[in-house]
């Protein structure tokens, strides 16, 4: 009998054992929207990048989670005194999941491919500067560009810029073959994606042997889910009046990061009365940012001034030009012509800090006279009226992309600003190297839309992770969509 | 003559109501279209009755106008299905066996046969989000309601010996179904039109809490349930008191029909006299 019970005993506890150790190998991570595929050189969704990014893709460079941007495949590179040539050094060893060496041809597939004539690639400008891709050998890479380019190491850090394989290119959509430490393994379309460690990977190995994505957009469903254990992660946790809840209990963890997302309300700068910059500027100055940080937000975000991620360095603090103020509001609508205020439409994106800012704004508006009539729209129905049928008077919306203030240059651009200073002033920028000299003539920008009260800038988003306690490696910010699972540890 | 007790309760939790709707015209205990962030989620006290909601919005204010939202909303809706399911019925019972009598029921039994919210769902993805469309749809679907029950009716009484006098007299179909057969169906009408209204009041949250009823600032309860959701683990009151608004203004509702059903129907009085 006591043998029996020796024996009953070890067998559970080895069973015990091998379910943690189970458990302790495999990753379940929750993000809010499904990719609708998995090729980041040939889609605009950020949800590619979130499941691919460094986890099975890699580039030249690659962002680290404070923004910096590192080395990737390429293990150094040189610059010519003139700007114009990078010579980069690849890693050797490096092969594709589908056990073909990645080499310096795969390189120059990749660049070509992606700043060819008709490229499907969602950030055809990121290349622009480049002459040519030319192969010195094949663990050497030359790049010439036509002007000098200040960001190209950043550029070529984007998911827009990864090394693909001409190979396997064809399928990437659905099967995507990179040479990050994961490899793909299955997509449940509507579920999950799975991806297993790389047990060849050039670098250092993966932790985990295996994770998963699952797709759970409504906040109530979240919520559930990570209460439940349901998933072990959740990045970018849709419903942020939740997470004291999460920072109580002992069983959780929270990281509240910083984004490349400029949260703004943008205004049709072609359509009256949005083309009056006395009109941009009383909007402007009815809105209280704070209310809608703490409102929408719960108190996560940090208020901007302009169109910069507030923890870049170059950020100008610039706040104080659109500070709160219904009285100035009041007094620049009488200026303009409109003592009465006027009336325009508020489209409004799914998330819930367009959904519930927009509701606090129209509040703001109204208290000024402007009526802002809600209507809110999904996101296909966004993208295609508001952002590309530019039928709009406002919209909220983040822009995510790190170091955007480019698209100020565009006049065919949503919110449809078209101011030549500016863009002779971004030409100037982009074939700018120095330093400091870019440093002031991004100030220079930042204070021109500012001044100019192109949009109404109202916080720099912030993205919450709640993850099990214990989970080390994850990323705290979001410089670009990525869910890196390359560090992650169970502990 | 004693009133039914259902009639009593219904009629109390109506009025009540209407009453919030209708005073919300003139006044509510605070402005909900100034958000106040820094007193949000209180919890019901002596400045807010039933607390304040996740934008520091006073709850029964809130409740007030949303009253009076789905009140407008369900009223209109089950007006265009009377308005128009009447008279067809009418009509059809009136040219009972007819080509036109098969045309306007089958016709009715087409849109009967869909799930009415679905559709209802439709309408407003297509037309867009706001209380007419949803008022437009909810009515279309009162529409056969009206029309069949009318017609049903209205058959019965058109073998009846009176009418016979009247067609005698030389009195026109039209006139003898305004005349004779409408007064003698008003009541039927009356306790169907109690219950579509509470059916109303449900589509219409319905509707609001997927984001196609009334929109911001309109409130609704619909929209306070659905933007309730996540803080019901937090502000549990916040949840409940659009919730609670709800079962107790469609329960007096049905209440009151039932309670109109045993006033006004005949024979159900007669067997208790």
């Amino acid at each position: 009998m006591k043998y029996l019970t020796n024996l009953l005993l070890a067998g559970s506890a080895s069973l015990f054992a091998s379910v943690a150790m189970a458990q302790n190998t495999n990753l379940r991570v929750a993000m809010q929207l499904e990719p609708p595929n998995l090729d980041p050189t040939a889609g605009a969704a950020q949800a590619i990048d979130s499941v691919v990014y460094s986890n099975i893709f890699e580039g030249l460079t690659r962002f680290m989670s404070d923004g910096s941007v590192v080395p990737g495949l390429a293990k150094s590179w040189e610059i010519s005194g003139d700007g114009l040539s990078y010579t980069f050094h690849l890693q050797s060893g490096v092969t594709f999941h589908d056990g073909t060496t990645m080499d310096a041809e795969d390189v120059k597939f990749s660049l070509d491919r992606a700043r060819a004539e008709d490229s499907t690639n969602a950030q055809k400008a990121l290349f622009s500067s480049i002459a040519e891709v030319s192969v010195v050998d094949p663990l050497t890479v030359q790049i010439t560009l036509n002007a000098p380019n200040g960001s190209l190491l950043f550029n070529l850090a984007w998911g827009d810029a990864v090394i693909v394989a001409p190979e396997s290119i064809e399928t990437a959509a659905t099967k995507p073959i990179g040479t990050g430490a994961f490899m793909f393994s299955n997509w449940v379309q509507g579920d999950r994606i799975d991806i297993v460690r790389n047990p060849t990977y050039w670098g250092t190995p993966a932790t985990l042997d295996s994770a998963s994505f699952r797709f759970i957009s409504d906040p109530t469903a979240a919520f559930a889910a990570v209460m439940a254990e349901d998933v072990d992660v959740f990045v970018g946790f849709p419903a942020p009046e939740n997470l004291p809840q999460f920072e109580a209990d002992p069983r959780f963890q929270v990281l509240v990061g910083n984004t490349e997302g400029e949260t703004i309300l943008a205004m049709n700068n072609a359509l009256p009365p949005f083309d009056n910059v006395l009109v941009r500027q009383a909007v402007a100055h009815a809105i209280d940012r704070q209310a809608i940080i703490d409102g929408a937000m719960y108190g996560i975000g940090t208020p901007i001034g302009t169109h910069f991620a507030p923890h870049n360095p170059d950020y100008v603090d610039l706040t104080a030009l659109s500070a709160y103020d219904p009285e100035k509001s009041r007094a620049l609508l009488a200026e303009a012509g409109l003592p009465d205020g006027f009336t325009t439409t508020l489209k409004l994106p799914p998330p819930s800090y367009a959904r519930r800012g927009g509701e606090i704004i129209a509040a703001q508006l109204r208290a000024v006279g402007i009526t802002a009539e809600i209507e809110n729209q999904e996101w296909a129905q966004w993208l295609e009226n508001t952002f590309k049928g530019h039928d709009f008077g406002m919209t909220i919306v983040s822009h995510t992309e790190p170091m955007d203030i480019g698209i100020y240059a565009n006049p065919k651009y949503y919110f449809q600003y078209d101011n030549p200073a500016l863009q002779a002033l971004m030409t100037t920028l982009t074939s700018t190297t120095d330093p400091a000299a870019r440093s002031a003539l991004l100030a220079q920008a930042q204070t021109m839309i500012a001044e100019d009260y192109v949009n109404g800038y109202l916080f720099e988003l912030a993205v919450p992770t709640v993850a099990r306690a214990g989970i080390n490696g994850l990323w705290l910010n979001q410089p670009t969509a990525a869910i890196d699972l390359t560090a992650v540890s169970w502990p | 003559m004693r009133l039914p007790r259902s009639l009593l309760i219904g009629g109390f939790l109506s009025l009540l109501f209407l009453g919030g709707a209708a005073l919300s015209l003139f006044w509510t205990p605070y402005d909900i279209e100034i958000l106040s962030i820094s007193s949000r989620l209180q919890t019901p006290s002596a400045m807010h009755w039933l607390g304040t909601d996740q934008l520091g919005r006073d709850m029964l204010s809130m409740v007030m106008m949303g009253t009076r939202t789905s009140i407008a909303v369900a009223l209109l809706a089950v007006g265009i299905g009377m308005g128009l399911g009447v008279p067809l019925g009418l009509l059809a019972a009136a040219r009972r066996g007819s080509l036109l009598d098969e045309v306007i029921m089958r016709g009715n039994d087409l849109i009967f046969a869909f799930p009415s919210l679905v559709i209802a769902i439709l309408i407003t993805a297509v037309f867009g989000a706001g209380a007419m469309n949803a008022i437009i749809a909810i009515g279309i679907f009162n529409v056969p309601v009206f029309a069949r029950l009318t017609r049903g009716s209205a058959l019965s009484f058109w073998s009846r010996d009176f009418i016979l006098a009247a067609r005698v007299s030389g009195k026109s179909a039209s006139r003898i179904s305004v005349e004779h057969i409408l007064p003698n169906i008003a009541n039927l009408m009356i306790v169907q039109g109690t219950i579509q209204f509470s059916l109303g009041i449900l589509a219409e949250a319905a509707l609001s809490y997927i984001g196609l009823g009334a929109q911001p600032p309109i409130a609704s309860w619909g929209r306070m349930l659905a933007d309730a959701q996540t803080l019901a683990s937090i502000a549990p009151h916040v949840a409940l008191v659009p919730g609670m608004a709800i079962v107790l203004m469609v329960l007096g509702l049905n209440l009151m029909g039932d309670g109109l059903r045993d006033l006004l129907d005949p024979r159900i009085r007669v067997t208790r006299t």
